[in-house]
């Protein structure tokens, strides 16, 4: 089935590197993909395997050491419509504490963070910080503001929202301040939500209402997520597509039907076999849960070829320890990055330090 | 609030007696007392003085009573009068000798602090937001320099070079026409234009410390996650900077500034004393040489008040600066 809904947000060949004294660390290292309008993208990955990065790369919030060095962050500002072709900006060209980069970030483009202890200033009210966005966003006054975040934390289901807007975080449950974060991440009703482990620090119930609330309140806003987790479970629950990452780089990127029950990638498949399942032991199944061998490789002794050759079960010598995959189609709405799936010598190296043409 | 301040000014009621005692009590332990150095000052002058005499003096100064009877007379016309005593060295009340230099000393203090926090917090958050730029490695090393060299060299060497280089006497805060000349206009004039080298001098050791403290403490708040929320929201970073990680790296900032309170009235007694200029900490020091108990014991007292109150007043400064900080108790 095609998805006819317009293109919102388009990474294209996207690189981060950190340069640290020790050495360069590709933390994102040609990463592609894109997002719909309205639509759920999930990220996952191992820790360190550059989700984090490619959502501050999109917000052009890297730090130092960090820096975009290649890449197109295509922003589709506008939809195409007829006699209109829309605005798209590239965000890698925007000055990062540009004008039009500040609007957007925060007003178009919206993040909720890991941590809600920490993710909010201890010594502001939450009131005080939810309406900064909003007037730094929209031309309204600051009472406007306020009652814009008194229906923004009502919608978001918090208590007795009126009370709540003059506290301090350190006066709320973890659960409250991510809906705090939230709601002050939708309050200028963004485009797209990025939400980087928005659950993990939260307990399972917790976890689950908050699940339900960023649900909701995509249907009633409309905004593309991008949800970014290590939790499978999560992204089966919350998301329509998923990206695998690996090594700063996208792996396999699939509708989510397609990724748990024809994943491609050799990461995929191990990724996925590491969940434990609920009745697995009753039913007699393997009891040890099957885990990914091997770790991840040292960020600053990148392995030649496939990054994940070293760990993959189904790695060819010759071929996955010297040629870096390309992006293979592997079915409608689904590719993946191995060479399992396309003809080696057909594979144009995406760095061509090695010449396919090498390789007999 | 209103009840924790309360309680916490009952607090002071027993902290400030047993500091009372304390300070009596210190202010007399070096052997002899003021009758006895005065008595050999006079000997050696050549002037004999007889034994009845010195007894007259004793009795005058009650110094032949027992030193609690003295404590109870010295806290009971302090409380009740008001009144803290004659100063044996200048036979002048001690209320009259503090009062006279208290105004200057307060200025010059709350001078010197303005000019600390202006020059100490910017420096701090310009090092913290461009950590190992030129300016940070500049600014850490002048600081370092700040740190190291107590005032009081600074303002020998800074009197040297003004007497060697420009053969102008710098020490006094004012010309030598003035010295004696009733307040006018143009006295404030001179005044103001040799104030600022003290100032500076008294600043320079605070400014670094300050520096090197908050600049620690907002390289630690610069990663904190919530600072990148506020970057997430599309803020400006000068103003998100700010707002956010110098208000909480302020903290221990807020923590001591009431202490600043005791360092109005002691000033930098040796930087003053080098500079000649006339604040009340040179007179604290004479008063401790000399023995001139009444008058040490009003300083140590007032420095103490001064300084539990400052922590009072730091204390709720804190509170209201940062409401993770809960009043109760």
């Amino acid at each position: 089935m095609e998805d006819t809904r317009p293109l919102l947000l388009e990474v294209e060949d996207l690189k981060t590197y950190m340069f640290l004294d020790e050495g360069t660390v590709h933390a994102v290292d040609g990463a592609s993909f894109s997002v719909r309008r309205g639509e759920t993208l999930g990220i996952v990955g191992e820790s360190g395997c550059g989700k984090s990065i490619t959502a501050r790369s999109i917000m052009r919030i890297v730090r130092k050491p960090g820096k975009i060095v290649n890449g197109k962050i295509l922003w589709h500002r506008t939809p195409p419509s007829p006699g209109n072709l829309g605005q798209t900006l590239d965000l890698t060209t925007l000055p990062e504490q540009g004008e039009e980069m500040r609007n957007i970030r925060g007003g178009e483009i919206a993040m909720v963070f890991q941590e809600p202890m920490s993710s909010l200033s201890p010594v502001h009210t939450i009131g005080n910080q939810i309406m900064e966005v909003i007037m730094l966003h929209q031309k309204v006054s600051k009472q406007e503001a306020r009652e814009k975040t008194l229906l923004m934390l009502n919608q978001v289901g918090m208590p007795q929202p009126s009370r709540i807007i003059d506290r301090y975080p350190h006066q709320l449950s973890g659960g409250m301040r991510q809906r705090a974060m939230i709601a002050m991440a939708l309050s200028c009703h963004p485009d797209l939500l990025i939400a980087d482990e928005p659950t993990t620090a939260l307990d399972v119930t917790t976890e689950a209402q908050i699940l339900s609330l960023m649900r909701r309140l995509q249907e009633e806003l409309g905004m593309a997520i991008m949800f970014i987790t290590h939790n499978l479970g999560v992204v089966a629950q919350m998301t329509e597509r998923v990206i695998v990452m690996y090594m700063g780089r996208v792996v396999e990127d699939a509708s989510v039907d397609d990724l748990f029950y024809d994943p491609k990638h050799p990461y995929t498949q191990a990724l996925l076999r590491s969940i434990p399942r609920m009745g697995s032991k009753a039913l007699g199944e393997h009891t040890r849960l099957a885990s990914i061998k091997g770790t991840v490789p040292d960020p600053f002794n990148l392995p030649k070829g496939c990054p994940f050759h070293p760990r993959c079960e189904h790695a060819m010598p010759g071929i996955c320890n010297v040629i870096d995959p390309g992006v293979t189609q592997v079915g409608p709405n689904h590719t993946t990055r191995c060479h399992l799936y396309g003809d080696p010598s057909q594979v144009i190296p995406l760095e061509s330090k090695t010449p396919a043409s090498s390789v007999a | 609030m209103a009840k924790y301040i309360l309680k916490r000014i009952l607090y002071m009621i027993p902290t400030l007696f047993v500091i009372s005692i304390i300070s009596f009590a210190i202010i007399q332990l070096p052997p002899g007392d003021f009758l006895t150095s005065y008595v050999a000052t006079l000997r050696q002058q050549g002037e004999d003085i007889d034994a009845t005499a010195i007894k007259a003096l004793e009795e005058q100064y009650g110094l032949n009573q027992p030193i609690y009877v003295q404590y109870g007379k010295w806290m009971r016309n302090i409380l009740l009068y008001g009144d803290f005593g004659l100063s044996f060295e200048w036979r002048r009340p001690v209320k009259d000798l503090i009062w006279e230099r208290i105004g200057l000393t307060v200025f010059i203090s709350l001078l010197t602090i303005l000019v600390t926090w202006i020059i100490s917090i910017p420096a701090a958050v310009y090092v913290a937001t461009h950590q190992y730029s030129f300016l940070d490695y500049l600014i850490s090393f002048i600081s370092f320099v700040g740190l190291g060299t107590p005032g009081f060299l600074i303002a020998l060497v800074y009197l040297w070079i003004m007497l060697s280089v420009f053969g102008v006497n710098a020490a006094g805060l004012f010309s030598e026409q003035y010295i004696n000349a009733p307040w006018n206009w143009d006295k404030i004039v001179d005044m103001m234009s040799r104030i600022w080298a003290p100032v500076l001098i008294l600043a320079l050791d605070n400014t670094a410390g300050i520096i090197r403290t908050v600049r620690a403490n907002l390289l630690d708040e610069l990663n904190k996650p919530y600072v990148e929320t506020a970057r997430a929201k599309g803020l400006k970073e000068r103003i998100l900077i700010w707002k956010y990680p110098v208000r909480v790296a302020l903290n221990p900032f807020f923590s001591t500034v009431g202490w600043t309170l005791a360092a109005l009235v002691s000033g930098e007694t040796l930087v003053a004393v080098v500079l000649n200029i006339q604040t009340s900490g040179p007179l604290l020091l004479r008063a401790l040489t000399s023995q001139d108990m009444y008058l040490a014991g009003a300083f140590v007292l007032l420095l103490s008040a001064l300084t539990v109150l400052g922590t009072l007043i730091s204390d709720i400064l804190l509170a209201i600066a940062d409401p993770r900080i809960r009043l109760e108790g």
